[in-house]
């Protein structure tokens, strides 16, 4: 007969709490330099010179055709070789950076793609300077046109990383596998880690979405409107 | 130490993608059947089916597949059943693919206009003929691009396969890196190897959508 012991699991509850607390602080850090990226990426693939477009897209290329395992073990693994030590949080964030950024600089892309022509034109007569039509004009409608895709993919970009514990990064996943070193008990430490994933996932997309129109690509308030 | 020079190197993670592409297609297969199943009985209107394929879908698709994979392994040991990885990382790595392909294939059943249905509702055909004949032939067109892109995620996934021992392209670059201590050069090898399997898929995936674009 199968014996599950989940209280076993759980009274190891500050371990997992600080593996939940750690994978957020990941994922936070790598959504808003990752966005960042993303976005930069965005414009010159959009709006950029030709040989930028072609360097960027190398980039979104490589990174969207590989795993993010090998991405993560290239540059933990492999770049000391090179004399860049890293430790393991920092190579993780790097990663996620790295790989959020190119799959960000897709959508980014496509919302930016999607401004009517006439936007560019009535900003340009307004006098304003190309970086200010990008960002006050284009960026934020793009933005909030391609939201869901952007908050899907932050999403995914944090539950892969989980596979982050395999450097031995303390988040939710190495946590789990703590647990079940200490007491044998793995599948419960699993599923309970798991479930805490889903949880993370269902609130970060919340937060994203309650998020997005009011912080990132809302309209300015009181400006005489 | 054993002295590896590029092209053995090379050559290993070559014979080693066999198992990656061996996984990947055991999954797309298994993920297509289990996907199709779920669509079937999703359209079918079964009570509580709609709300339990939903939440099916959503589990799979809100928890890390590296999760998924510790579960499926650790899962079947604790059955009794004596678990190789290939058995474990097959199972999981279907059970993933059929809620992401059965989600995929809603979205293009839902895209057939909804007269379709009813017209062939009203010329009496049944659920299965209509689906035969009627919105079956308009959903497939839909649902070839972005099915194949999906492929590409399959294979990506299939490495983290590697964690649970299952020894393919990623898990042999581990053991070769262990053998050699060349992380920079095997790890860009692994990755070289991923990017020649998965780049012509996405092409072609990407191809596929534009000339359905046009046509439509």
């Amino acid at each position: 007969m199968i014996q599950l012991d989940f209280l076993a699991v759980l009274e190891q509850w500050p371990a997992l709490l600080s593996g939940a607390g750690f994978t957020l602080g990941l994922s936070a850090t790598a959504a808003v330099v990752g966005v960042g990226v993303g976005v930069a990426c965005g414009w010159a693939r959009s709006l950029g010179p030709a040989w930028l477009q072609r360097l960027v897209g190398v980039y979104v290329e490589l990174i969207r055709n590989t795993p993010f395992i090998v991405q993560l073990f290239f540059i933990y693994f492999g770049l000391p070789s090179l004399g860049v030590k890293l430790s393991p949080e920092v190579a993780s964030i790097i990663a996620m950076v790295v790989n959020l950024g190119a799959y960000a600089a897709e959508i980014a892309r496509a919302g930016i793609e999607g401004t009517p022509r006439g936007q560019f034109e009535a900003a340009r007569s307004l006098a304003l300077t190309e970086f200010q039509v990008f960002t006050r004009v284009v960026l934020p409608p793009a933005l909030a046109r391609v939201w869901p895709a952007l908050v899907s993919q932050i999403v995914i970009v944090m539950l892969g990383s989980a596979v982050c514990g395999q450097i031995s990064a303390q988040e939710l996943s190495y946590a789990a596998n703590l647990i079940q070193s200490r007491n044998f008990r793995a599948f419960e430490a699993t599923l309970i880690a798991t479930a805490m994933y889903l949880l993370l996932a269902i609130g970060v997309r919340q937060f994203l979405f309650w998020a997005g129109p009011r912080w990132i690509f809302g309209r300015p308030q009181a400006s005489g409107r | 130490m054993v002295d590896f020079s590029l092209w053995d190197i090379f050559r290993n993670l070559l014979l080693a993608a066999r198992w990656t592409v061996g996984l990947s297609l055991v999954a797309f297969a298994g993920g297509a059947l289990v996907g199709l199943a779920l669509l079937l009985v999703r359209l079918a209107r079964w009570p509580g089916a709609r709300l339990g394929v939903s939440l099916y879908v959503q589990v799979f698709q809100g928890t890390p597949l590296l999760m998924q994979l510790f579960l499926a392994y650790f899962g079947l040991a604790l059955l009794g059943v004596n678990v190789s990885a290939w058995v474990a990382a097959g199972m999981a790595l279907t059970l993933y693919s059929s809620a992401f392909l059965t989600e995929i294939w809603r979205g293009c059943v839902d895209a057939v206009p909804k007269g379709q249905w009813e017209a062939s509702e009203s010329l009496a055909l049944s659920f299965g003929e209509t689906l035969r004949h009627v919105v079956g032939p308009q959903a497939l067109r839909i649902a070839v691009p972005p099915t194949v892109g999906f492929l590409v995620q399959v294979i990506k996934g299939t490495a983290l396969a590697s964690v649970i021992g299952f020894i393919e392209l990623t898990k042999a670059g581990t053991m070769i890196t262990n053998a050699t201590f060349r992380p920079f050069t095997v790890y860009a090898c692994v990755a070289l190897l991923y990017f020649a399997l998965c780049w012509p898929v996405s092409a072609y995936s990407r191809r596929l959508e534009r000339s359905f674009r046009r046509v439509h």
